[in-house]
C-alpha cells in the first residue's frame, strides 16, 4: 500500500505548486529585483517534481536517505546560485520552507483523520527541516567561495614586483603585513630576483599603516630571506611615526637597510651597483 | 662511498652540489674542503647548492661550518644559486646564515669573490663589511 | 578530520631518510602542495627524523594523506621507543639542545608546520604528530 501523503502529493501537485508559489510571493521580502517570478516559478516547479518523484514509501521516514541526494544538489545549486546573486538567508531560507507550509497546507485539506494527519505532517516536516539545514550549508559555502576568491585576488594586486632599474626590484606593500601576506610578499619577490637576476630589492613600506613587532619581524625575515638568495633588501617608506614606535618597542632594526623615502633607496641601490644617474648637457663634452 | 666532487680554479675552490645532501655527505664535504683548502692555499670557495631542494638545520649548519672553518684558513666562501623556497624555510626555521656570503649564480658569486679577494690583498687594514 | 591514505615506513639508519623523503614529496606533489609548503614540511621531517635517529637509534613513521572540510593536507607521525624527553617545553624553546646541534630542531620544525603536537615519557618513548595544510 502506497502511502497516504504520496498519494495525496502525486494527484495534488499543482495545488502544492500553486500553494507554494502564494506563500512565496506574499512575502514582503521577494526579491523580484534578484530574480522575475516566471524564474522563481520554474524553478520551484522543477524542485518540486523531482521531491515528489522521489518520494516513496521506503524514505518518507527517512530524510537521510540517498533518494533525496537529487534533491539536495538542485537545491545546492539553486542556493549557491542564490548566494552569489546577492540573496540574503532569510530569503533563500523563505524559499525552502515556504515548501512545508504548501504541503501540509495540502495534506491539512486532503486527510480528515486528525491522527494521521499529524503523522503524515510529522514525517514531512522532517525532510523539510533536513533540506533547510542542507540549503544554508551550501548558501554558507557560496558564501566562502565568494570571499575566497576576493581574497586570493586582493592579495595577488597588493603585491606586485616592479623592475625599476635593470637588476633593481621595487615591491610597494600597501596595507597590513600579517604573516599569510608576508609567504606571498615572500614568495613573489624571490621569484621575481631568480627571474630578473636582481641583486637589489626594495621593500617599500610607505602603505604599512603601522608597525608592530609581529610586522617588523615579518619584515626582518622578507629581508634574511633576500639575503640568502644572495640579493640586497632596502626597507624604505618608513616614516617618523613608525621610526617612534620601532623604537618605543625595542625592535632591533641594525641589521637592516632603512631609507626615508624610495628615492632615496633607489639612490643608495645605484651606489651599490656603481651607477651614476648625471644631467645631461647641452654640449657633447660632459663637464664634472 | 659517494662524494662531492670539488674543483680547483685558479686560487678558487669549486663545489657545485647536485645531490639533495644527507648528514655523512655534508660532513664528508665539510672535511674534504678544509683539506683542500690547507693543501692548495686557495683564497676562495664557491659553492652552488642550485640544486639542492631541502636545507635543515643540520646541513644549514654544516655550510656556516665551512664558511668559518674556510675564514680562519684565510679563505672566503660564497654560497650561490639557494632556491626561494629554500630560502624561506630557513628562515622559517631560524637558521638565517648570517655571516655567510651569498650571490644569485655562479658568475655573480665568483665576481664577489674575486672582489673580497682583492679588497683584502692591498692593504689589511681597509674593513669593508658592507655586504655582510 | 578524514584519513585518505596512509603509509608507514621505519627509519633505522640514515641512508632511510631519503626513500622517506622522496615518498613525502610524491604525495606533497598529488595533493597540489605549493613548492614552498614542500620545502617546508620535507625539511620538517627531515629534522623529525634525524631527531630519530640521534636520540632513539630510528624509529616508525606514518605518513598521512589527510582531509578536513574543504582542504588536504599532509600528516605525519613520528613514533620512537627511545630515552624520551624529560622537559618537552624546555625542548621547545629556540636555543636548547642536549646534543652539539643548534637547538633549532624541534621549535623549527614546530615554526614549518600547520600544527605540531608532543608527547613523550621519559624511558618509554616519544612521538611527534605534524600537519601540513595544503595552503597552510
Amino acid at each position: 500500500m502506497k502511502n497516504e501523503a504520496i498519494k495525496i502529493f502525486q494527484k495534488k501537485k499543482k495545488a502544492v505548486l500553486e500553494n507554494w508559489m502564494k506563500f512565496q510571493l506574499a512575502d514582503e521580502g521577494l526579491r523580484e529585483d534578484l530574480m522575475s517570478n516566471e524564474d522563481l516559478r520554474s524553478q520551484s516547479e522543477e524542485l518540486l517534481d523531482a521531491f515528489i518523484d522521489n518520494l516513496s514509501d521506503e524514505n518518507i521516514d527517512d530524510p537521510a536517505n540517498s533518494a533525496f541526494e537529487a534533491i539536495v544538489d538542485i537545491l545546492s545549486g539553486i542556493s549557491i546560485s542564490r548566494a552569489k546573486q546577492g540573496f540574503s538567508p532569510r530569503e533563500t531560507g523563505i524559499f525552502v520552507f515556504s515548501l512545508k507550509d504548501a504541503l501540509l497546507n495540502v495534506l491539512q485539506q486532503e486527510i480528515k483523520d486528525p491522527q494521521e494527519l499529524y503523522v503524515q505532517s510529522l514525517k514531512i516536516i522532517k525532510i523539510i527541516d533536513s533540506f533547510g539545514i542542507s540549503t544554508f550549508e551550501t548558501f554558507i559555502k557560496g558564501r566562502e567561495e565568494v570571499i575566497l576568491r576576493q581574497t586570493d585576488e586582493i592579495s595577488e594586486i597588493s603585491t606586485p614586483v616592479i623592475r625599476v632599474w635593470d637588476g633593481i626590484l621595487a615591491l610597494p606593500i600597501i596595507g597590513t603585513l600579517d604573516s599569510a601576506r608576508t609567504q606571498i610578499v615572500m614568495e613573489n619577490l624571490l621569484q621575481e630576483i631568480v627571474e630578473s637576476g636582481s641583486s637589489i630589492a626594495i621593500l617599500d613600506i610607505s602603505g604599512v599603516p603601522a608597525v608592530d613587532s609581529l610586522v617588523a619581524q615579518h619584515l626582518i625575515k622578507t629581508v634574511s630571506a633576500t639575503r640568502l638568495m644572495g640579493a640586497e633588501c632596502i626597507i624604505s617608506g618608513i616614516r617618523p611615526e613608525i621610526a617612534q614606535t620601532v623604537v618605543h618597542l625595542g625592535i632591533d632594526l641594525s641589521q637592516v637597510v632603512t631609507k626615508a623615502s624610495l628615492a632615496s633607496a633607489l639612490k643608495t641601490a645605484f651606489g651599490l651597483l656603481q651607477l651614476q644617474v648625471v644631467k645631461k648637457q647641452k654640449q657633447q663634452q660632459i663637464t664634472e | 662511498m659517494e662524494k662531492i666532487p670539488i674543483l680547483r680554479m685558479g686560487n678558487l675552490l669549486l663545489v657545485t652540489i647536485q645531490v639533495d645532501l644527507y648528514d655523512r655527505l655534508a660532513e664528508t664535504l665539510e672535511s674534504d674542503l678544509v683539506q683542500m683548502i690547507k693543501k692548495t692555499g686557495a683564497r676562495g670557495v664557491l659553492i652552488d647548492i642550485s640544486a639542492v631542494s631541502i636545507i635543515d638545520s643540520f646541513m644549514g649548519r654544516i655550510i656556516g661550518n665551512i664558511a668559518t672553518m674556510s675564514k680562519i684558513l684565510d679563505a672566503e666562501t660564497v654560497v650561490v644559486g639557494m632556491q626561494p623556497a629554500v630560502a624561506i624555510t630557513l628562515v622559517e626555521l631560524g637558521l638565517p646564515l648570517n655571516g655567510v656570503l651569498t650571490a644569485l649564480n655562479v658568475e655573480k658569486g665568483m665576481e664577489l669573490l674575486k672582489k673580497k679577494i682583492a679588497e683584502e690583498e692591498p692593504e689589511e687594514e681597509e674593513d669593508h663589511g658592507d655586504t655582510e | 578530520m578524514v584519513t585518505l591514505n596512509r603509509e608507514s615506513m621505519s627509519i633505522m639508519r640514515e641512508i632511510d631518510v631519503i626513500p622517506f623523503r622522496n615518498r613525502l614529496k610524491e604525495y606533497a606533489v598529488k595533493i597540489g602542495m605549493s613548492l614552498v609548503n614542500q620545502t617546508k614540511i620535507i625539511t620538517a621531517a627531515s629534522e623529525l627524523a634525524r631527531n630519530m635517529l640521534k636520540y632513539a637509534n630510528g624509529g616508525k613513521v606514518t605518513i598521512e594523506v589527510v582531509s578536513k572540510g574543504r582542504e588536504n593536507g599532509i600528516r605525519m607521525v613520528f613514533k620512537d621507543e627511545g630515552p624520551g624527553i624529560p622537559d618537552i617545553d624546555k625542548a621547545m624553546k629556540d636555543g636548547f639542545s642536549t646534543g652539539k646541534s643548534l637547538g633549532l630542531g624541534l621549535p623549527g620544525t614546530k615554526r614549518l608546520v600547520s600544527e605540531f603536537a608532543i608527547t613523550s615519557e621519559v624511558g618509554k618513548g616519544t612521538t611527534v604528530i605534524v600537519t601540513k595544510w595544503k595552503n597552510g
